[in-house]
């Protein structure tokens, strides 16, 4: 079953454009990465779920339903983080917390305690006293507490430290192992590469491809990379490699073919280290972004 | 109703503060009363000689200051004034601040209709100013029995005064809140509301001084001006009709308008 359904959806803000029929699907336990530049439309996509703004067409579903009908219906099994988090300045943690959960209708206390500690979040300060990690932090947890059936993520792990990246990819991962669906927004596509089982790209407010991350790196271009002073790299000017390049006597390129013709090539030259890797997504998609 | 808890906790201080500030207000212009009411003949006949327009722009007109009533419709031209600029910056507020906040995301995610929320805010708000209006109730009337010397004081033009205080405020309440909801984004409430109550002021004060009965229609310092009130014992009525109806079309509006609006993105 489809857990978000978008066709054709489009939003103008007045003249300028946010999306243009951006259509997609994602599926019931998936990790769904949705990736482009700043501006590429990918909050706009996300605020539309919400019905926080309206498309100017199209339609979008959640669970099966459209998503201004029976919004705030669906969004009773919706977590939501937004790239930047504002709270009321002057309540304190719990509070927010607590006022958070009052809108949900099962009891959110237990999992809110939970989900506090492991973000080793403060609960008896102010929100205008938090530092922009520790309200990302703030964001997590209410995002979290009413154990939703989908987790909209906009670009999240911006201010967050290293480590507290690594909790919260986990804590996604392990919310995603009891069955919940996560669309994640990013420009970084390390992260996304790391947790997503399916990615979009979008850019200019149109998706230009839809593809699954281990396909994506297993069928397409190794990188090669060899050190040795007298490796000669017009060898490798054959079919199938490309982004050819020799600096400091190391040869880069990329290689998308059969992997025999490569290393037969290799073989022939006196080479001091070798290395032959899948290339990240930021490598592959580098063209999309170009 | 926890959306209605919330708003009307962050509503609380303000409301206080209003609700005392407009009572010592009352306060402080009733105890001078005694002080002159001996010399009220001598005052009346000062005011007689005034510039008719000056009286005017200043509510002054038939004011009899021989008897505390007629005092307190001076005093109460100053509490509509404050009573404007506080239901003005609520309306104004009641939405827009959500937004200038960057707060909306939070709200408007949650599962919740949006005419619930405008439903409780506009609900705390309400509560906030009725107390307000409470208090205005009780001051004036423990004051003037304070100072009004002994006199028995007529009551049924205070009581009018009074009660027309519920839609003096909703009408700067509720237009508040419709232009909050026609603009764009407000980045500060304070302008706004001290732009829509002194308009309305002022524009009753120059056209009453002008002398012929146009823009000042839409003015509700016109429709309850409390001269009038005293004077005849009732309100105004063709006039008083504008209030109800601008009320009625500025909160229908504001509920279409809230339910359809895009609430901007912090970034």
């Amino acid at each position: 079953m489809s857990i978000i359904e978008v066709n054709n959806l489009t939003k103008y803000y007045g003249k300028a454009r946010g999306i243009v029929n951006v259509s997609f699907n994602v599926d019931e336990g998936e990790i769904f990465g949705f990736v482009g530049p700043n501006g590429a439309g990918k909050s706009t996509t996300i605020r539309l779920l919400l019905s926080l703004i309206f498309p100017s067409g199209g339609e979008a579903k959640i669970f099966g339903k459209d998503c201004i009908k029976y919004g705030p219906e669906l969004r009773q099994e919706i977590g939501y983080l937004p790239s930047e988090v504002f709270y009321y300045e002057r309540m304190k943690v719990i509070d927010l917390l607590k006022y958070s959960a009052s809108f949900y209708k099962k009891d959110c206390t237990k999992r809110m305690v939970e989900l506090s500690e492991l973000m080793e979040l403060d609960l008896n300060r102010r929100i205008d006293d938090l530092s922009y990690g520790n309200k990302k932090k703030v964001g997590i947890v209410q995002g979290l507490l009413h154990q939703p059936k989908l987790i909209l993520l906009d670009e999240p792990t911006s201010g967050l430290d290293p480590l507290m990246q690594r909790k919260f990819f986990n804590l996604i991962k392990e919310e995603n192992k009891r069955g919940v669906t996560v669309f994640f927004s990013s420009h970084i596509l390390g992260e996304v590469q790391k947790l997503c089982n399916r990615v979009a790209i979008i850019k200019e407010g149109s998706i230009i491809d839809i593809q699954d991350i281990e396909k994506l790196q297993k069928d397409t271009y190794k990188k090669v990379r060899i050190l040795g002073s007298e490796v000669d790299e017009k060898r490798f000017e054959i079919e199938g490699v490309s982004k050819l390049e020799k600096n400091n006597g190391a040869v880069n390129f990329f290689f998308k073919g059969d992997i025999n013709q490569i290393t037969r090539i290799i073989s022939e030259q006196r080479i001091t280290d070798l290395t032959i890797e899948e290339p990240t997504l930021e490598e592959i998609f580098m063209h999309y972004y170009e | 109703m926890n959306i209605y808890k919330q708003e009307f906790k962050m509503h609380f201080k303000s409301m206080v503060i209003w609700s005392l500030s407009i009572a010592c207000l009352i306060f402080v212009y009733l105890a001078i009363y005694p002080s002159f009411a001996k010399d009220a003949e001598l005052l009346n006949r000062v005011l007689s000689s005034f510039p008719k327009e000056f009286l005017i722009a200043f509510g002054m007109t038939d004011v009899d200051l021989s008897n505390i009533v007629g005092f307190y419709g001076l005093v109460f031209l100053f509490v509509q004034i404050c009573l404007s600029i506080q239901a003005a910056n609520y309306g104004f507020s009641l939405v827009s601040i959500e937004e200038t906040e960057l707060t909306a995301d939070f709200l408007l995610a949650k599962p919740v209709r949006r005419t619930q929320i405008l439903t409780s805010k506009l609900l705390a708000a309400i509560t906030c100013l009725t107390i307000t209006n409470i208090v205005v109730w009780i001051s004036s009337f423990v004051f003037l029995n304070t100072y009004s010397g002994g006199k028995a004081i007529e009551t049924k033009p205070i009581i009018l005064l009074l009660l027309s205080i519920v839609i003096f405020q909703a009408f700067f309440f509720s237009v508040g809140m419709l232009i909050s909801l026609l603009v764009k984004r407000i980045r500060s409430v304070t302008p706004y509301s001290m732009a829509l109550a002194f308009g309305m002021y002022v524009l009753n004060a120059f056209g009453g001084m002008i002398g012929k009965e146009t823009l000042e229609i839409i003015s509700p310092f016109k429709h309850f001006e409390p001269n009038y009130i005293i004077k005849h014992s009732g309100y105004n009525f063709p006039m008083a009709w504008i209030s109800v109806s601008a009320i009625l079309i500025s909160v229908v509006g504001s509920y279409v308008l809230y339910s359809k609006r895009n609430i901007r993105s912090a970034v």
